[in-house]
């Protein structure tokens, strides 16, 4: 069973949660793919037993020995990556998109593409299975293909050692590292909260998961902060044929269990919160 | 003209809260301010204001269109494709584009000796400008669903709310990758919006770090102080990083958002602290031309 937890809206408590998801039973797969703002690793202390390296694409350099700057290349790009300022040609590393097509079109063949290789992937163990994680170098793009990367490394994991339950913590949004978090797996659990961009963010992403037939699961968290919009949520999400898995009260030990470096359910497995992460994920189990 | 990104590296920390409120305090007191909502994947700032829509621009890129009739299945189209967007079975004389892989960039058609491709737009999003007070203020970049990267939104409608004079603040999306680096390099300062929480000290350490090699200022503000524990605040010290201000861990302010209301309309502290900080940017990154 491969288990998405995502949100839409950032900072819902998708990674509270999906913590307290990875302890709940004994012996988990758990995959941190918000390579932006991984942040699993400081409650688990994983083991760094592999490192490898992404290359998140490719960024063009211009060797100025042989640069005539005719501006061909400028002509060329789509993505508002070269300029041709007072006859001198620049590529902005921040726009390039890795394409190459200037490199090509080059007359004087004066633009190599060389390989973005900041960004890695770290495999090991924590104290409850194992664990796979990225980390994207700062303003790298195609985070998909690593979290397509880190799916499958988990996957192998699991598969190596007989952990029939992968927990995958996503990205925020809509875009690519979503869509590679969500493509194919057997359960997608929203987390929302009673705001207005909570529910705005919730419905796109919901949209976004259902054009890979899945039917999501959802739980509102903190919905005491704003009972009204809890209700709303929840009547949209069941007008939509969506099932409520569960509701959690706003609840500060989140923020103390993260302090002592543990999950909700391990700092303080009795109480209501933790009871209900309980009930909500032997609901999605099922 | 100022630029200034409110931004962080943990979503959910109060970006929207800042830069609304900050919008909302400064075209109250009369200050040339626009306000652009970069967050393409998930648009929430509208929401805060009683608007108009003005316009709205459907962002495009080109995609190919192969005619099988005249393509020769010479694959070097493919060859120039660096995002495996083309799909080719010589043998059996299949060739398809993969739309939701290709980025646009026009390589193949460069590539097609046998005038095999042309193009067509598919849309990514659009860029809506509305107006507040009668005044067209608030530019949004709205990705759409399905789409890989923000990217192009957010970069046209950054480029749609230029303006010579007054200040532009821009709702940067969370995270350090490709769509936050486009959105803060266009700005002159940055507000980093924090949470006192491990989780949170963790992303702004990735966030300073990304700045720091951008080459770009920035000043922190702590949102929900009191929760957690003083952890940030030793690294602002020790990284010499101004905290521009505490906002404190309040349920009204929790409630007032979460029913889309202003917070500095209930709450005249959290417009002081907000006021604090402009006041900061401005004496230590302002540029003079620019008084109200």
């Amino acid at each position: 069973m491969e288990i998405a937890v995502i949100s839409g809206k950032g900072g819902t408590g998708k990674s509270s949660i999906s913590a307290a998801f990875a302890t709940l039973k004994q012996g988990v797969a758990l995959a941190d793919c918000d390579v932006d703002a991984a942040n699993l690793y400081i409650l688990f202390s994983p083991t760094h037993e592999e490192e490898e390296v992404y290359i998140a694409g490719h960024k063009a350099i211009i060797d100025y020995k042989t640069c005539t700057h005719c501006g061909l290349c400028a002509d060329y790009c789509r993505f508002d990556a070269i300029s041709l300022d007072n006859g001198r040609i620049t590529i902005s590393e921040i726009s390039c998109d890795g394409c190459f097509l200037c490199s090509r079109v080059c007359p004087t063949r004066s633009i190599s593409m060389i390989m973005n290789d900041r960004s890695r992937m770290y495999s090991g163990s924590f104290r409850n299975g194992k664990m796979v994680h990225g980390r994207l170098a700062p303003g790298e793009e195609n985070s998909g293909k690593l979290v397509n990367m880190i799916r499958n490394k988990i996957k192998q994991v699991a598969e190596d050692n007989n952990l029939d339950t992968i927990i995958l913590d996503g990205p925020p949004g809509i875009g690519c590292p979503v869509i590679s978090t969500i493509a194919g797996v057997d359960r997608v659990v929203i987390v929302t909260e009673p705001t207005g961009s909570g529910l705005h963010d919730m419905q796109r992403v919901v949209e976004l998961v259902r054009k890979f037939n899945r039917e999501p699961y959802i739980i509102i968290n903190k919905h005491d902060l704003n009972p009204e919009m809890s209700v709303n949520i929840y009547e949209w999400a069941t007008a939509n044929g969506l099932e409520v898995a569960g509701h959690l009260p706003f609840d500060p030990a989140f923020v103390d269990a993260m302090l002592q470096q543990k999950t909700i359910v391990e700092h303080l497995p009795g109480s209501e919160t933790s009871l209900k992460l309980r009930t909500i994920w032997n609901k999605i189990n099922t | 003209m100022m630029k200034i990104a409110i931004a962080s590296g943990k979503g959910g920390t109060g970006k929207t809260l800042v830069s609304t409120n900050l919008f909302s305090i400064l075209s109250g007191k009369g200050y040339k301010v626009s306000l652009v909502d970069c967050d393409a994947e998930a648009p929430n700032s509208v929401a805060f204001f009683d608007v108009k829509l003005v316009e709205s621009t459907e962002v495009y890129h080109k995609v190919p269109v192969i005619d099988t009739s005249k393509c020769t299945f010479c694959g070097k189209c493919q060859e120039y494709c660096n995002y495996n967007a083309i799909f080719l079975l010589p043998p059996v004389k299949i060739i398809q584009t993969m739309e939701d892989l290709c980025h646009g960039c026009g390589a193949c058609s460069v590539a097609c000796a046998h005038n095999a491709i042309s193009e067509k737009e598919v849309s990514l999003g659009q860029v809506k400008t509305f107006s507040t007070r009668g005044k067209p203020s608030i530019v949004e970049a709205r990705m759409n669903i399905g789409v890989m990267s923000p990217v192009p939104v957010i970069k046209r409608a950054i480029r749609e709310a230029d303006s010579p004079s007054g200040y532009i603040l821009l709702d940067s999306p969370p995270g350090t990758s490709c769509p936050f680096v486009q959105t803060v390099a266009t700005a002159d300062f940055v507000v980093l919006v924090t949470e006192p929480t491990p989780f949170g000290l963790s992303d702004l350490r990735q966030s300073v770090e990304t700045l720091k090699g951008m080459g770009k200022p920035c000043g922190v503000i702590i949102n929900r102080a009191g929760l957690g524990n003083g952890m940030v605040q030793e690294y602002l010290t020790r990284e010499n990083i101004p905290l521009l201000a505490e906002i404190p861990f309040d349920k009204r302010i929790a409630e007032y958002y979460s029913k889309g209301v202003l917070v500095h309309t209930q709450c005249p502290e959290v417009e002081q602290l907000l006021v604090n900080v402009f006041d900061i940017i401005i004496r230590d990154h302002g540029d003079s031309s620019n008084k109200r």
